[in-house]
């Protein structure tokens, strides 16, 4: 059975890595496509190893005693396993609450862009009105606007508005992006316009159609936002480092990062567990939501 | 972007009569399109919006740490042209840009035609290559100056050992800093554009590649010929986000470097954050912010009005 599948991936596969010509002896073949093969694997193994090997190193070091970190010549297993670093993370630094700061900004922040954004995406995509294409235009255009150009003016109004060192400031900054509308409208626009007029003659408002049929039609689409935000957000370093002051409002990436800058004799080996700890759930979510998570990046480009 | 929106208008719109009753119909509906738009433009609009408007007024103004705001025309622009660390920052923005858009794109791409193989492992290994691009910038950064690290850092004694006695000393000294920089940015970015690469490789038309093969082109010549001009809409998108991207570098170095040593991989966000968040010199730092703007928007449109004319 195996075999089977081996071959008929074989041939397939034999004409996208190496194309032979079709007139060719099946040995030639065979050979090419086996040396063809090899070097495929080779590619691989050494490109995974490049891109996993720091994680591999961030959780043996996790792993590791405070001063084995450092030893030279490198360690790449600890001599005892430290397990005890983990349980130490907790009570020697405010994790607990960086976790939840964190966890309620991420949920917040999904929460919004989802609805927001594909209750927009409905209007771009499904509505014709006066002034629509303009106003996309805007929300595209500021794609191209990096928010590093425009955070002081944004940091002044938030403060104006009594927000700064708050985690609704956040919660905002993150909620209203362009790229949630984008990606929505993406998706609206492969729904045939059949069934939205049909439901029209149906009776049904726009607002109806949105809910009870261009929501559960676009779950993908609605998950690969969901996912992309949140990860992003729970990665969010910049916001969080300008508008929090306090540390009671931290998130996980600023204290651990002021794990690393204000403890004179940081302990590493701590300190890897407190990263490894951070990046845990989101390694779950996307193992879990992968294919969203891809499919979500693959429409952001296919209308460059 | 506009003209693709309006072709594909519903034909069902077109059937409205132009008369008089139309009107109201057009305006029902602008009033309900509106109100889809209207949750997500409020926040838009005063976070996004405004503050770029309000960014051009400032950078006209001495606004500083007490909110009081003069008028000084081009005072801040003409500070900014004269000022050493602005150029320096500017440089180094241009520099990380120059090393890391082709080194990315040619790493994304390579994975995305190894990934376009039915080898075993595949889903694995596309996993992997997602991982950094999904990991907190903070832990990016301390493992890979760990990694960094000249005596005791994983990456110098592998060095040593293939016979290198005096490997660079990575973000300790001013000439490898910027570099080391740019390895950890492909590293992290490269799984993001793969994944774009991968959707543009399936719209690769196989017959094209058939034919191709017919008339004795060998892999290397059907990639040139074949792969890489039907890619052209993809690459586009990639290098526009890419050079973006690069334009605006902050986080990665902040947390790894500090723009340091000496100023060796200060950016210009860095610059821009340094002026208005560290010394209040709101004003000042919103000219370098208007300048950051126009490079981006700039890049952006040189970029596509070149796709557009290779593409006539």
């Amino acid at each position: 059975m195996s075999e089977l599948l081996d071959r008929n991936i074989t041939q397939r596969t034999l004409r996208k890595l190496d194309d032979p010509k079709p007139r060719r002896t099946s040995r030639e073949r065979s050979a090419r496509y086996r040396a063809g093969r090899a070097i495929g694997y080779i590619a691989m193994i050494v490109f995974a190893a490049a891109l996993l090997t720091p994680f591999f190193w961030m959780i043996m070091s996790s792993l590791k005693s405070a001063n084995e970190v450092f030893s030279v010549p490198v360690q790449w297993l600890p001599e005892t396993f430290v397990w005890s670093n983990y349980v130490e993370i907790w009570s020697r630094s405010d994790i607990i609450t960086w976790i939840r700061n964190t966890l309620l900004v991420s949920t917040v922040v999904t929460l919004l862009q989802v609805l927001t954004g594909s209750f927009a995406a409905y209007g771009f995509a499904k509505m014709r009105f006066r002034g629509r294409d303009v106003l996309f235009l805007l929300y595209i255009g500021t794609i191209a606007v990096p928010w590093q150009s425009y955070m002081i003016p944004q940091f002044i109004l938030l403060t104006e508005a009594g927000l700064s060192n708050s985690l609704v400031a956040i919660m905002l900054l993150q909620a209203f992006g362009a790229f949630g509308v984008f990606l929505m409208k993406q998706y609206y626009e492969t729904i045939p316009e059949e069934l939205s007029e049909a439901a029209r003659i149906d009776g049904l408002s726009e607002y109806s159609i949105w809910r009870k049929i261009m929501l559960p039609l676009s779950v993908p689409a609605l998950a690969s936002l969901a996912l992309l935000t949140f990860v992003n957000t729970w990665n969010d370093y910049l916001g969080p480092l300008i508008y929090l002051r306090n540390p009671d409002l931290w998130t996980l990436q600023l204290g651990l990062r002021s794990f690393v800058s204000n403890l004179y004799d940081t302990n590493y080996a701590l300190l890897f567990a407190g990263l490894t700890i951070s990046i845990v759930p989101i390694a779950i979510i996307f193992m879990l939501g992968q294919r969203y998570f891809v499919e979500g990046i693959a429409t952001s480009g296919l209308k460059g | 972007m506009a003209t693709s929106a309006r072709t594909a208008a519903p034909p069902a719109a077109r059937k409205v009569p132009q008369h008089r009753p139309g009107s109201k119909l057009r305006r029902h509906n602008t009033i309900v399109g509106w109100s889809f738009i209207l949750p997500n433009f409020l926040g838009f609009g005063l976070l996004t919006l405004v503050p770029i408007v309000v960014l051009f007024y400032m950078s006209f103004t001495n606004w500083n740490a007490f909110g009081t705001a003069d008028w000084v025309g081009f005072a801040n622009y003409e500070r900014l042209l004269t000022d050493g660390s602005f150029r320096i920052s500017f440089l180094n923005t241009l520099y990380y840009t120059v090393l890391h858009i082709p080194l990315t794109i040619v790493a994304s791409l390579g994975l995305a035609l190894l990934l376009n193989n039915k080898l075993r492992g595949v889903a694995f290994f596309r996993t992997a290559a997602f991982f950094p691009y999904i990991t907190s910038i903070v832990a990016i950064a301390v493992v890979w100056n760990l990694l960094f690290s000249p005596d005791s850092g994983p990456i110098n004694e592998v060095l040593r050992a293939i016979g290198i006695t005096e490997p660079p000393g990575w973000l300790t000294s001013p000439e490898w800093a910027m570099p080391a920089v740019v390895i950890v940015g492909t590293w992290r970015d490269m799984g993001y554009y793969m994944v774009l690469f991968l959707a543009g490789l399936q719209t690769v038309p196989r017959e094209l590649h058939e034919a191709a093969r017919m008339d004795g082109a060998g892999v290397w010549q059907r990639f040139v010929n074949v792969t890489l001009p039907c890619l052209r809409p993809t690459m586009f998108f990639v290098t526009v986000m890419l050079t973006i991207n690069s334009l605006k570098i902050f986080d990665l170095i902040l947390v790894m470097t500090g723009g340091g040593p000496g100023q060796s991989t200060s950016v210009i966000s860095q610059f821009i954050y340094r002026r208005g968040f560290e010394e209040n010199q709101f004003g000042f730092a919103s000219s370098a912010a208007v300048a950051l703007f126009f490079l981006c928007i700039a890049v952006t449109v040189v970029q596509f009005l070149w796709n557009k004319k290779r593409s006539v």
